[in-house]
């Protein structure tokens, strides 16, 4: 019971410091989950991620149910991710309720633009630290450059890199290249 | 029955919106040329607040419809149906994983997904900078740098990776004083 309500704050937690979309929660989750809570590794955030980049719905639920599965279940799954949405049911609510252009405030503008130079840097920073747990050789920087290019340069749907990624994995570990 | 279809329309929009929190405005436009319990234009202004207020976009979405079309209950039903598809998904997704742990082959999968699902957040990283730290409809040359923005950047940078009390310090608080930084120079 105890930590079903840990998962619920937690989880409760890192969406209400996640402002913009589910890559600026990457910061938040390394920090909260990884760092104090020890739930998971890097190595496994990126893991959730890249399966979140194939799978329905949207990637913040689905790290939050992974998450919360590993640790207590189908129940752990459930209220890690109701304790994720538990924040923007509050707030939008209260927002809808009061004023409907709050997002035509100046001041909320400038604060916003504000935020988004510091989530370049905090993504900046995130990457950093997956690269050191997912990049382990020559194959893993060929695959991220290609992957970096293919999703900068081309309207390919993230579907088809995570399948060509997992392919390109089996192959060269198969045929005895990259570090195990 | 109003929240059964809310909840009807959300779970379809959250088993077929594939990717991030953006993947399911097709579906909300959808949704609101079918059944008309909001129109376009409001759909734009609620993008603008998710955009603005904590949560994943999503599910501020999900939440801001709902609540629009049915009230505060509605908000709740149209936020569940949204996650119920991926709840039941991942949750079946990791029993596979946890049985298919040890094959040699899914661990071969994972070492090419992990550069792969690095760089895809290197790429949303290179979007958010493109948006922010440059000026992408100036020339190459001094007019082409945000250079306030530019200037914040690096005092983040330095902050978070090398001054040893700030380095430590949570990831909110400088969100939350970059805000300010914004507000008091009028970004």
């Amino acid at each position: 019971m105890k930590e079903l309500l840990q998962l619920f704050l937690t989880f409760a937690k890192v969406g209400v410091m996640t402002f913009g979309g589910g890559m600026a929660m990457l910061p938040i989750l390394q920090r909260e989950v990884v760092e104090s809570k020890g739930w998971a590794t890097d190595e496994e955030l990126t893991d959730y991620f890249a399966i979140g980049q194939c799978t329905p719905g949207i990637i913040a639920v689905n790290t939050a149910t992974f998450i919360g599965q590993k640790r207590k279940g189908v129940l752990g799954g459930i209220v890690a991710t109701l304790g994720m949405v538990f924040p923007s049911l509050v707030i939008i609510t209260a927002l809808a309720g009061l004023i409907t252009n709050f997002s035509h405030l100046s001041w909320v503008q400038h604060a916003f633009a504000g935020i988004r130079v510091c989530v370049c840097v905090l993504i900046f920073n995130a990457v950093v630290k997956l690269w050191k747990s997912a990049v382990r050789d020559v194959w893993g920087i060929v695959i991220f450059a290609a992957v970096l290019a293919l999703t900068l340069f081309t309207p390919l749907s993230p579907i088809v890199f995570v399948l060509l990624a997992a392919l390109a994995g089996i192959l060269i570990q198969t045929l005895g290249g990259g570090r195990k | 029955m109003i929240y059964l279809q809310l909840f009807y329309e959300f779970f379809k929009t959250g088993l077929f919106a594939v990717g991030g929190g953006l993947a399911t405005l097709p579906f909300l436009n959808d949704m609101a040329d079918r059944t008309g319990w909001f129109t376009r234009a409001q759909l734009a202004d609620m993008l603008a607040v998710s955009e603005s207020t904590p949560g994943p976009i999503g599910v501020n979405m999900a939440t801001y419809v709902g609540f629009t079309t049915a009230g505060i209950p509605g908000a709740l039903i149209a936020t569940l149906g949204l996650v119920t598809p991926s709840i039941i998904i991942i949750l079946i997704v990791a029993a596979f994983l946890r049985a298919f742990r040890d094959n040699k082959y899914v661990n071969a999968a994972f070492y090419g997904l992990r550069p792969a699902s690095t760089a895809m957040v290197a790429a949303a990283g290179i979007g958010v900078v493109l948006l922010t730290l440059v000026h992408t409809d100036q020339p190459l040359g001094l007019g082409f740098f945000n250079w306030p923005s530019m200037a914040l950047a690096a005092v983040v940078l330095v902050l978070t990776r090398w001054v040893k009390p700030t380095k430590d310090l949570h990831p909110i608080v400088f969100i939350l004083a970059s805000a300010a930084v914004g507000v008091a120079l009028q970004f």
